[in-house]
């Protein structure tokens, strides 16, 4: 088996958590798969990796781990300030932005 | 002692701006201190006179250089003031007048609460038409100019609660602005045409400059002069200018500040006497006001409006010897001194027969007044015997001589000017005599008004009559005196220049029918209002009567060819403002507002809504990346 | 080419993965979804360690699923475990759109990563020469030493961040108990204390209201959980019926005419709120 049906498997799950954001209306959901793109991306890296023989793209997906976690520390907090002033977490409720 | 000059000016300045910015502190006695101010003008004007008589006749001119106005490479405009026979003429005209005139206010202007005010504007005026007469350059005098016209509208507009006055000041302001547009634009052309504006160097370099340039030159000056000497075409607003205060009308609008078209005239007579067709101009101009302003001056039952048709008619006269050139100029300059004094006397006597006759000004409404008034009556008697010309007094002497000079302007042209001053005069005897009889004698006509309040025709104070009789003097006797010896003449000759031209008609000859055309004149008023008692309501008379009541129509004709085409034009141009260009630009805004609320509808505030665009957006990206790359 | 041992656990963690995802894509409760992930973050973890990335794998095992996971779910229960989206889509033509948009990204995406020319591989045998840990320390500490010490920055501001947003301000002071009694007298709703709940205690008295003088029960005397589940037990209405089975089984015995016989109260056919508690019950 080569190496690149990873990246088949990393293309689908990006594919996969995109569509989520676009359909999903509770933010916690949209949060994750926001989380499941992170990860199919890391999955990219690691196997990019693999495939170049150097350790770079896993350095730069440990980073995007760290990032994502200071991520998601700070998105959850906003959804729970969010949901208490609101008493909603869906984020067709906040749309404050039209005119 | 040419210090002296710089505070010609500067004591009425220092008086206005005292008078102006001192407040209710001076109201007791800021009237002599204004009068004051004027009086030492003269004082100084006459010092520097005596000065310039005791030096020969090419040291004359002096030269004063206060300081440098506008030191730019190129463009030099200094504070400068030329001190010559011209203008020390004008200098003891001004000063002397101002201060018999400043003399009057004060027992005229005793009872009004604004006198302090009054004061004020008039050494304000004094100061600008004493830099006006003493400037070195074209920039300066403009200065003057315009100060003079200030002055002439605050003074105009003095009653200001009369909505009557302020009107009129608004129209001499506004009227006098043409004037002073063809003014500066005069000063330009000077400027694009020899570099500089002072006498000095323009007169020096006219010689060497095209005609066409000089006669743009003159005409712009002329036109200029029209403005501020109510000339034809310019004239309308003297008559109006009579609601102000009668001293100002004896002051500005009689003695001095119209006659600052004449000086600007003969000032620049280096440019009319390179450029024929501007004089010409001139010329026809002075014909044509000398006519307007005398059949005016036969219709107006108000005093002081037939006295300002008078005026107008007089400045035609030394407007038309401006125009003749150097046969001329001495003549203009001699008229208008005389006419200072006789004209400001006729003034201040009508203002005296108002003062006593409270405030009216219909004539209609006077006689008899010669038994109530004595003095008046006599000084303004005097005034009236010099103004129609009578052999002796001033007005004679002057007057003959530009009839003289028009007549020695040779050909057809030296011949129709030479009538129609003939003719000026005849009707000057005529409306000057109406103006007489109708005031001073005959059976009173003076009515209680709608109180029942009787007037009691009398004698002004001695502030009043002093400056009168004084006047009256001159009245009399400057002809004379400029006459004799031909002295006048001898004194601005290096300045003006003068020849003396070919007459076909001998000067006695000038003088008799001069004389005869004053005799019918005066007999034909005689007959038409000494013999008969004169109705209170005036009939309705011919249509030439009528249409002179109405000047002559002036304003109908300034509002049908001026006013409503330009009020046509405006609105043509903010219909087109409106709907034109407004409309295009409201059009433009209507159209992007109508797509951007449209467009808007884009911006839902869903945030996967946004998030479905970026998305979109990014498969177009890589999509096309990979096109590329394939390609 | 790899063995084939991982080319089976591949199809294996693919299958998972791809299943999990779309899980968690299509359950409509938060805490299913959240399940779901962290399926697929387990088998990414498993795909880490057979691609030789040791130390990813336990991280994404610890951090994503052992923290960042748990963080979810406990922000899921905060927010409610019963909150679903519902079914009906608000904006016009989204989730078709995003259907079709999402389809045509996946097919890009492959078919970009198809064309590659990607057939040779190096393999990480070398780059993990003296271990997975090693190797990546050695990096982390010497070419993105710079951007690790940022990352340390982050992440401290992050969780000042978080602190920050989730900080309840007061803006005034809570109320006393003076305050909150006055309130109630002010209300007028209900001064007294609630009532208690029933007496008739065999096992469970909570569940059973007590009965207010002229007989009917007090609903709100019963704790408000068991009143939304329908939960009281109306011990009158049993006691009442129990009687009458009593009296009818003794009438029965004796012989006695059934026009003689006692007659039962009919059963509440409801349970009527006392006037003025009916915002309580919710």
């Amino acid at each position: 088996m080569n190496p690149v049906n990873y990246l088949y498997l990393a293309a689908l799950l990006f594919t996969i958590g995109a569509s989520g954001v676009l359909i999903r209306r509770n933010a916690i959901v949209l949060f994750m798969c926001v989380e499941l793109m992170l990860n199919a991306s890391n999955l990219a890296l690691v196997t990019f990796s693999r495939l170049h023989g150097n350790l770079d793209g896993q350095i730069i997906a440990f980073f995007t781990m760290v990032v994502a976690a200071a991520e998601v520390v700070v998105g959850l907090a906003i959804i729970v300030s969010i949901f208490r002033t609101r008493h909603s977490a869906s984020v067709d409720d906040s749309n404050l932005m039209k005119l | 002692m040419n210090s002296l000059i710089p505070l010609l000016v500067a004591a009425p300045l220092a008086g206005a701006a005292l008078l102006l910015l001192g407040g209710r502190a001076l109201d007791r006695f800021g009237h002599w201190l204004g009068t004051l101010a004027a009086a030492l003008s003269f004082v100084f004007g006459l010092v520097l006179f005596f000065s310039m008589l005791g030096r020969s006749t090419d040291q004359r001119p002096v030269h004063v250089q206060l300081f440098s106005w506008v030191p730019v490479n190129g463009f030099q405009a200094d504070v400068a003031f030329q001190l010559d026979q011209l203008s020390i003429t004008f200098v003891l005209l001004i000063t002397g007048v101002g201060t018999l005139i400043h003399l009057y206010s004060v027992g005229y202007m005793a009872h009004d609460e604004r006198r302090r005010r009054f004061f004020g504007y008039l050494n304000l005026f004094l100061a600008a038409m004493l830099l006006l007469v003493l400037a070195d350059n074209y920039l300066l005098l403009y200065v003057g100019w315009e100060g003079v016209g200030l002055a002439s509208y605050l003074l105009i507009g003095f009653w200001q609660h009369k909505p009557s006055a302020a009107t009129a000041a608004k129209k001499a302001f506004l009227v006098n602005r043409v004037g002073d547009v063809g003014l500066s634009i005069a000063i330009m052309l000077m400027f694009t045409d020899f570099g500089n504006f002072t006498y000095l160097g323009v007169f020096g370099a006219a010689g060497q400059a095209s005609r066409s340039q000089l006669t743009a030159i003159g005409l712009m000056l002329l036109l200029a002069a029209c403005g501020k000497s109510a000339q034809v075409p310019l004239q309308s607003w003297l008559g109006d200018a009579m609601e102000g205060p009668t001293p100002v009308s004896a002051l500005i609008h009689a003695a001095t500040m119209v006659t600052a078209g004449v000086y600007l005239i003969t000032r620049s007579h280096a440019i009319f006497d390179l450029a024929p067709d501007a004089q010409t101009a001139v010329v026809c101009v002075g014909a044509v006001t000398l006519l307007f302003g005398a059949i005016v001056g036969c219709a107006k039952d108000d005093i002081k409006k037939a006295l300002a048709g008078s005026t107008m008619s007089q400045i035609g006269y030394m407007i038309l010897a401006a125009g003749l050139g150097p046969i001329g100029y001495v003549f203009a300059i001699m008229h208008l001194v005389t006419h200072g004094f006789f004209k400001a006397g006729l003034f201040l006597g009508a203002g005296s027969v108002m003062h006593g006759m409270d405030d009216e000004v219909n004539m209609r409404h006077y006689g008899g007044l010669r038994k109530y008034m004595p003095i008046t009556f006599v000084t303004f008697g005097l005034g009236y015997l010099a103004i129609i010309g009578f052999p002796g007094l001033s007005g004679f002497f002057s007057k003959d001589k530009i009839i003289e000079a028009a007549f020695a302007k040779g050909g057809t042209e030296g011949w129709i000017l030479g009538l129609v001053t003939l003719v000026g005069a005849a009707v000057t005897a005529f409306y000057m005599t109406r103006v007489m009889i109708l005031t001073f004698f005959g059976e009173k006509r003076w009515q209680a008004d709608d109180e029942g309040h009787q007037p009691h025709p009398h004698e002004s104070p001695s502030t009043m009559t002093l400056p009168m009789i004084v006047l009256a003097f001159g009245s009399v006797f400057a002809g004379g005196l400029f006459a004799f010896n031909s002295s006048f003449l001898k004194w601005l000759e290096p300045i003006t220049g003068h020849s003396e031209g070919n007459s076909p008609l001998s000067s006695l000859t000038v003088t008799l029918l001069t004389s005869a055309c004053l005799l019918v004149g005066v007999a034909l008023a005689y007959v038409v209002y000494g013999r008969s008692p004169v109705p209170v309501t005036p009939p309705v008379g011919s249509v030439l009567t009528r249409a002179a009541r109405r000047d002559l129509l002036q304003d109908e004709f300034n509002h049908a060819v001026l006013v409503r085409p330009g009020s046509a034009l405006a609105a043509a141009l903010v219909y087109l403002d409106s709907k034109g260009l407004d409309g295009f630009v409201n059009g433009l805004a209507a159209a992007i507002g109508g797509i951007s609320s449209r467009l808007r509808r884009v911006q839902n505030g869903y945030v996967r809504s946004y998030a479905l665009s970026m998305f979109g957006g990014t498969l177009v990206l890589v999509a096309t990346t990979l096109l590329m790359r394939s390609v | 080419m790899t063995s084939t041992g991982e080319a089976v656990q591949f199809w294996v963690l693919a299958v998972i993965a791809v299943g999990g995802a779309l899980g968690m894509l299509l359950m409509r409760r938060a805490v299913h979804s959240a399940l779901c992930l962290a399926a697929t973050m387990l088998s990414l973890a498993i795909c880490y360690l057979a691609q030789g990335a040791v130390f990813l794998g336990v991280v994404q095992i610890v951090v994503y699923t052992g923290a960042i996971m748990m963080l979810f779910l406990f922000v899921v229960m905060l927010v409610g475990v019963t909150s679903e989206d519902s079914l009906k889509e608000q904006l016009k033509g989204q989730r078709v759109a995003a259907v079709i948009c999402g389809l045509g990204f996946g097919v890009l995406l492959i078919a970009g990563i198809a064309n590659a020319k990607l057939s040779q591989f190096t393999g990480l045998s070398e780059a993990n020469a003296e271990g997975n840990v090693q190797g990546l320390a050695r990096l982390i500490f010497t070419k993105y030493v710079w951007a690790f010490e940022v990352t340390g920055a982050l992440l401290i501001t992050a969780a000042v961040g978080a602190m920050v947003l989730t900080h309840r301000e007061h803006v005034k002071a809570p109320a006393t108990q003076r305050e909150l009694a006055a309130q109630r007298v002010k209300d007028n709703v209900q001064l007294p204390p609630l009532p208690a709940p029933g007496v008739y205690a065999r096992h469970n008295a909570v569940d059973i209201p007590g009965l207010l003088p002229d007989g009917r029960i007090a609903e709100d005397s019963v704790m408000g959980t068991l009143r939304e589940r329908g939960q009281i037990r109306d011990v009158s209405q049993d006691m009442l019926r129990r009687m009458a089975e009593l009296e009818a089984d003794t009438a029965d015995w004796l012989g006695r005419a059934p026009s003689a016989r006692p007659t039962a109260p009919k059963p509440r056919q409801e349970l009527t709120p006392v006037p003025g508690h009916e915002e309580d019950a919710e």
